[in-house]
Parts: structure tokens; sequence; C-alpha cells
């Protein structure tokens, strides 16, 4: 049966406008070092609870603050899981180079993920990967023995990036609210890109950036990859032909300008949620917005650490959904 | 088969006021159910503005109420409530011909109304000092209902003069 999100939506709304806005962003940005801005986010609630000076441990705190707010409204947090998954294979990553390189990898967990990190853990270190979720068996396996074969790292990355790549297109095609069809979709081709961008510089051979790409509906991947396999150009005019088109003077200027362009269109194409009363959208943009925002203040928080100037945080703060 | 047929305008009479009466009324048992999910939600996170959220969960309430007022006004004159009257079929069918508008538009407009509502609860919420543009537009949607009710109670009231 479908869930019904009318009471869910009703709380969202009224934290809606606690988020973080463009004029809270330039209070944080106009305080004078981290503790001002740590004291600015707390008059607005954040880290309740948290020692001072713990930035790590504020920003860990309010992203699972979110989730422990989403498991209060939603009866099944798997409507969710097309965000959490990314989180299940990063475990799994650091799970797999923790086992093989003897190191303790708790710090390196993600905790808002489905399944506890602990448990892949185990699963990894025991090979008993029939007790790890379906979508991370396969994966698990493969990476392990590669690690385990030929010690590279990069390879163990690639396969299960790919793996989640897959699932979380997978996830979006199966959804039927188009808001999630449309974050999954631009999840699998944002990395695509990024694949893409990467081996052009790196000079990769065709078969590996294959191999590290994941199918998508808006992008003829076996073209990306023959375009990366070519020149950094080859991809701008291959993408000129695609949706993303809008996204090239961004991939020209940076990486992390074309991140910040992905982040804004998704924010801009969840801005109709803000007027949706029952379906599960106001739930997923409110998640993303929430992320966007912690993904924000730990920029401006890392940049006055470092007396970054004002202007170049700026250039890199994604735009809000509020 | 005879007795059957003499007492049959009471039979349709009846179905009418029963149709106006649980249609409406289940109208309005979704619409309110529905805005109250919603306040709840609202409550949850700032109680008080309990007084503004109740009122938009009690706007799908009043369908219910023209079927309870149109079942009445029928099951009276047909003499089921007071004094008891002979009704030929004929007249039961155009009493319960005259049910037909409240049971189906006060059916259809609270659940469109408690949709509206429950929006309206949004928008309060996010805005409380928007209240008043909010709860105009669900109350527009009544209009449909209380068209539906005054040709119900037209139609009533003119069945009843015919016969007089």
């Amino acid at each position: 049966m479908q869930q019904d999100f009318t009471y869910a939506v009703a709380r969202i709304r009224y934290r809606e406008n606690k988020l973080l806005g463009d004029a809270d962003l330039n209070a944080l940005l106009s305080a004078k070092d981290a503790d001002s801005v740590i004291r600015l986010l707390r008059d607005k609630g954040w880290g309740d609870g948290v020692a001072d000076g713990d930035v790590d441990g504020l920003l860990k705190h309010e992203s699972e603050k979110v989730w422990e707010f989403i498991d209060e409204i939603v009866p099944d947090r798997s409507s969710f899981d097309f965000l959490l998954v990314p989180n299940d294979f990063h475990n799994l990553k650091v799970s797999i180079k923790a086992i093989t390189r003897d190191l303790k990898p708790d710090d390196m967990f993600i905790r808002t993920a489905t399944v506890e990190p602990e448990l892949v853990y185990d699963a990894v270190s025991k090979r008993e990967y029939n007790s790890l979720p379906e979508f991370l068996i396969e994966p698990a396996q493969e990476a392990m023995s590669v690690l385990l074969q030929t010690s590279d790292g990069q390879l163990c990355d690639i396969i299960i990036d790919r793996a989640c790549m897959e699932y979380v297109g997978r996830l979006g095609k199966q959804n039927s609210e188009e808001i999630i069809r449309l974050y999954c979709e631009r999840f699998v081709a944002a990395a695509d890109i990024k694949i893409a961008v990467r081996s052009a510089h790196t000079k990769k051979r065709m078969d590996f950036i294959l191999r590290s790409m994941a199918p998508c509906d808006t992008l003829d991947v076996e073209r990306l990859a023959q375009a990366a396999s070519m020149s950094f150009e080859d991809i701008l005019k291959y993408l000129e032909t695609t949706p993303y088109s809008d996204a090239i003077p961004a991939i020209n200027t940076s990486m992390s300008a074309f991140e910040k362009w992905c982040d804004d269109s998704v924010t801009e194409a969840m801005k109709p949620q803000k007027w949706e009363p029952f379906t599960i959208g106001p739930v997923v943009a409110y998640l993303i917005a929430r992320e966007n925002e912690i993904k924000a203040v730990r920029m401006i928080l890392s940049a006055k650490t470092s007396h970054l100037p004002d202007d170049v945080i700026k250039e890199r703060l994604r735009a809000m959904y509020v | 088969m005879a007795e059957f047929w003499s007492n049959s305008g009471l039979f349709f009479a009846l179905l009418g006021a029963a149709l106006a009466t649980l249609m409406a009324g289940i109208g309005s048992a979704i619409g309110v159910g529905r805005a109250g999910v919603a306040a709840a939600g609202v409550l949850a996170e700032e109680p008080s503005l309990f007084g503004k959220v109740l009122i938009f969960q009690l706007l799908p309430a009043t369908q219910g109420i023209y079927g309870l007022l149109v079942g009445f006004l029928i099951l009276s004159n047909v003499g089921l409530i007071g004094e008891p009257k002979d009704i030929s079929v004929l007249e039961g069918m155009l009493y319960f011909a005259s049910a037909l508008p409240i049971a189906f538009a006060g059916l259809w407009s609270a659940i469109y109304q408690s949709k509206c509502a429950v929006a309206g609860i949004s928008t309060v919420a996010k805005k409380p000092d928007q209240m008043g543009k909010a709860i105009i537009l669900p109350a527009m949607v009544e209009t449909y209902a209380i068209l539906a009710l005054l040709i119900s109670i037209l139609a009533i009231f003119g069945i009843a003069g015919m016969s007089a």
C-alpha cells in the first residue's frame, strides 16, 4: 500500500522555516572565525548536546538528527533508500580496506545507512557475504577478491562505485515519484560525467572508463567514454548534445564547480515540492536541503579555519532550498 | 406484494434520507480525518497553532451537517418524524431524487475541500500570519456544497407543496 505523507509533510512545512536561507549563510560568512560561526549555528538550534569546539561532532550530530526526525514522521524509512545506499557502499569500501590493511574502521563509517556498518564489516571479515543485503553481496565479493589478488585500491573503488551507481539508478527507475526518478538519474549521470572528466585528465583507456561508468537514460555512456578516451574537449562536445549542456561552463571551470552545478540543479528541480501537500516529494526535498545545508556549513567552517577569503567560499556555496 | 408497493414510497424517501446523510457524512469523515492528520503534524511542531489548524480541520465537517439536515427534512416531510403520512411511490421517488444533490456534491466537495484544507494547514505552519488568505481557498469549495444543499432543500419543500 502506498504510504501517506500528509502528517510528514505538515511537520516538514513547519521545519522548512528553520532551514538556513541565503541571508543566514551570509551571516555565517561574515562571522569573524569558526567559533563565531558555531555560536550563530547554536542560536539556530544546531548541535544541542555537542561539546564546544567539536566541529565534526556538530555536523555529524545534525546529519543524524535529520534521520531521527525522518524515523519519527515516516513509518518506513525504506522509501529513502536511494539517499542512504551510497553510505552503505561507502561503509563497504571502508570495511574492505580496513580488513585488508588491518585498520580500525570505526571513525570512517557513516552511521546513516540502510545496514549497520558493523554488520557489513563482520560479513566481509568472515567472508559471510550472504548475511549482507542482496545489493551488496556481489560488489563485496568482487571488490574483496580483486583487492586481495591485485592490491589495486582504485579497481576496488571502481567496482563498488559502479555497483552503487547501478543500484541507485535501478531504485530511481523502480520508483513512481518523478522527483526521486530525477534525483537518481542526476546522481548517476553526474557520477558518469565526473568519471569521464577525470579519466580524460589522467588519460585512461576506453575499457577502463567504460568499466567505471554506469548506464543512465540521459547519457549515452559509450559515447561519453569514447569522448573521454580522446580528450576533455570531446567530452564537452558530446555534452552539448545532452540535457547537461548547461553544465559545460561549470565543467570548464573545475570539478567542484560542476558538483555545485549538480547540487544547484537538483535544488532547483525540488523547489515545486514546496507546494505539494501529500506526496513523498517534500520529504525528499527537505532531506536534500538539509544535506546541502550541512555541506555549506562544513565548507564555511573549514574555510574559516583555514582563513580563506569570503568570496572564495561564496563561489562554492550551493543554492539554498528556502 | 400489494402491501409492499403501497409502502415503497416511504422506502424510497427513506433511501434518499439515508443516502444524503451517509454520503455527505462519509465525505466529511474522510475530509476531517485527512485534515486532522495534517493538523496533528503541525501541532507536534508548534502546539500554539491549535486554534488556527482546528478551523481548517472543521471546514470539511459541514457537508455531513448538510446531509443530516436534508435527511431530517425528508424524514419529517414523509411522517417518519412526527405525524404519520401516506406517501405515494412517486412522492417517495421524488424525495429520493431531491437527496441526490447533497449526497454526491457533499461527498466530493468534502474530499476536495480537505485537500485544500491540508494545503492551507501547511501554509499556516509556514506562515501563520497568512491564515486569512489560506482559509478563503478551502472555503471556496464550500460554495458547491451549499448550492447542492439549496437545491435539495428547494426540491423537498417543492414536493411537500405539491402534495399539500
